[in-house]
């Protein structure tokens, strides 16, 4: 009799695509990448979530509003589970996330361009401007500098245009 | 997924070792986590804050696995905040004091050229709970480091009084890093079963990053030195027990709150 009720994991797919992520609205989890499995296990729901960083605080929230969501459509059995492997990487924010989060003025990831932490090899250009190019999601000027590391967020890093002068968040490669 | 190698690990001595691991990042987070408030500027504010945020997101996940492996029923919220500083195995260098912000990035550059060293290692462990963990943990560190190692290098090599700052920082700091890198029984145990590094066997690659940071920001290397040790077996200094009172009060006073 479940069965008869249950609504297929395509169906589930896209009502998770419809949550917002807490921190940055404008994109939903499955744009964010972080929904890594929906399946059913007899007749419990079972969706399998990764972290981004592992002190965000907005972890709990997430599965937090994932139940909320998923309830609000009927579904009474939900298990969520973390999974910690494969660690998550922006490339899997999709392209319609990338495009959003331009539109909200966040610039998104250049994939590929991830801290490494082996230094020796380029030392000497830490200090001094060795940014990446990244555009302004406001003017799309490429003359742009860090201001810091770490943003708003801690998958952020703060920016600012030289052209139109103003401060933008960069969605850091990780 | 536990191997022979690791059902022969005492389980008390992997317990240990996990604490270690755990407690260098609750307790550098939480006293990198002082600065909130209080930066020098706006953007490094917010930068601090999101450092200690990272690790205490990693000490979640290894004092999780810790009181996982220990099986006394106890959860990693337990670990943190109701044990006493005997119990702590960090090393002495995550508690000294944040002094100025020359001396807590000195001391934040030290400790990540030492953890991502650590972290690359211990993402070919045999335990694959441990490898995942440092595989998540590496990537937010490999970030930690390149801030900390830009400013040094920023700050080393800035003004006369930005200098000065470093070079005091540095001298201060200097005696409680030879402590990263010195092996025990516990250590050749996890060594041995496959699921650690020898803490020794990080020592050149940690040098080398050191070196050529040091060199670049204008600092002297202090080169080889007497140094302290202890933190690992939980003799600590007396910051750690001030740490604790501000960092356990709400737990001590109101057990088991929660929000």
């Amino acid at each position: 009799m479940a069965a008869a009720i249950q609504p297929g994991t395509d169906q589930v797919w896209d009502w998770l695509s419809q949550v917002p992520d807490p921190e940055i609205p404008v994109i939903s989890l499955t744009d964010l990448g972080i929904i890594r499995d929906v399946a059913w296990a007899d007749d419990t729901l079972v969706v399998t979530v990764t972290p981004t960083y592992s002190g965000c605080p907005a972890t709990g929230i997430i599965n937090l509003d994932i139940e909320t969501a998923l309830r609000g459509h009927g579904i009474d059995k939900l298990r969520l589970e973390r999974q910690l492997s494969p660690a998550w990487t922006t490339d899997w924010i999709t392209e319609g996330g990338r495009e959003k989060l331009r539109a909200y003025g966040i610039s998104p990831p250049i994939d590929g361009t991830a801290a490494d932490g082996r230094l020796a090899g380029r030392i000497a250009r830490l200090a001094e401007s060795s940014n990446l190019t990244i555009a302004c999601p406001r003017c799309n000027s490429t003359q742009t500098e860090k201001l810091s590391q770490f943003g708003s967020t801690p998958c952020k890093a703060s920016y600012r245009c030289k052209d139109c002068l103003e401060p933008f968040d960069y969605f850091k490669c990780i | 997924m536990m191997g022979a190698a690791i059902e022969a690990v005492d389980r008390a001595a992997y317990a240990d070792w996990l604490q270690r691991v755990g407690d260098n990042a609750l307790i550098l987070g939480h006293r990198v986590s002082e600065w909130c408030g209080h930066g020098p500027a706006l953007e490094e504010d917010i930068a601090l804050s999101n450092v200690a945020l990272d690790l205490i997101g990693q000490c979640q996940l290894w004092l999780g696995l810790a009181a996982e492996v220990e099986g006394k029923g106890r959860s990693a919220d337990d670990l943190a905040f109701l044990r006493d500083a005997g119990a702590f195995r960090n090393v002495l260098l995550v508690e000294r004091p944040n002094g100025d912000f020359a001396q807590t990035l000195m001391r934040q550059f030290l400790f990540d050229a030492f953890h991502i060293e650590l972290l690359r290692a211990l993402g070919k462990s045999t335990d694959l709970r441990v490898a995942e963990i440092a595989a998540k943990a590496e990537k937010e560190v490999a970030y930690h480091l390149e801030r900390s190692a830009d400013l040094v290098i920023r700050l080393g090599d800035g003004s006369a009084e930005s200098h000065a700052r470093m070079e005091k920082a540095l001298k201060s700091l200097w005696a409680y890093t030879g402590e990263m890198f010195l092996d025990d029984a516990t250590d050749q145990a996890l060594a041995e079963a496959g699921i650690a590094p020898l803490p020794s066997s990080l020592k050149s690659a940690w040098d080398e990053t050191v070196t050529a940071v040091l060199a670049e920001a204008t600092l002297a290397h202090p080169g080889q030195s007497w140094q302290h040790k202890g933190g690992k077996q939980g003799i600590h200094s007396e910051h750690l027990g001030f740490l604790l009172a501000e960092m356990q009060f709400l737990q001590r006073a109101y057990p088991g709150a929660s929000w």
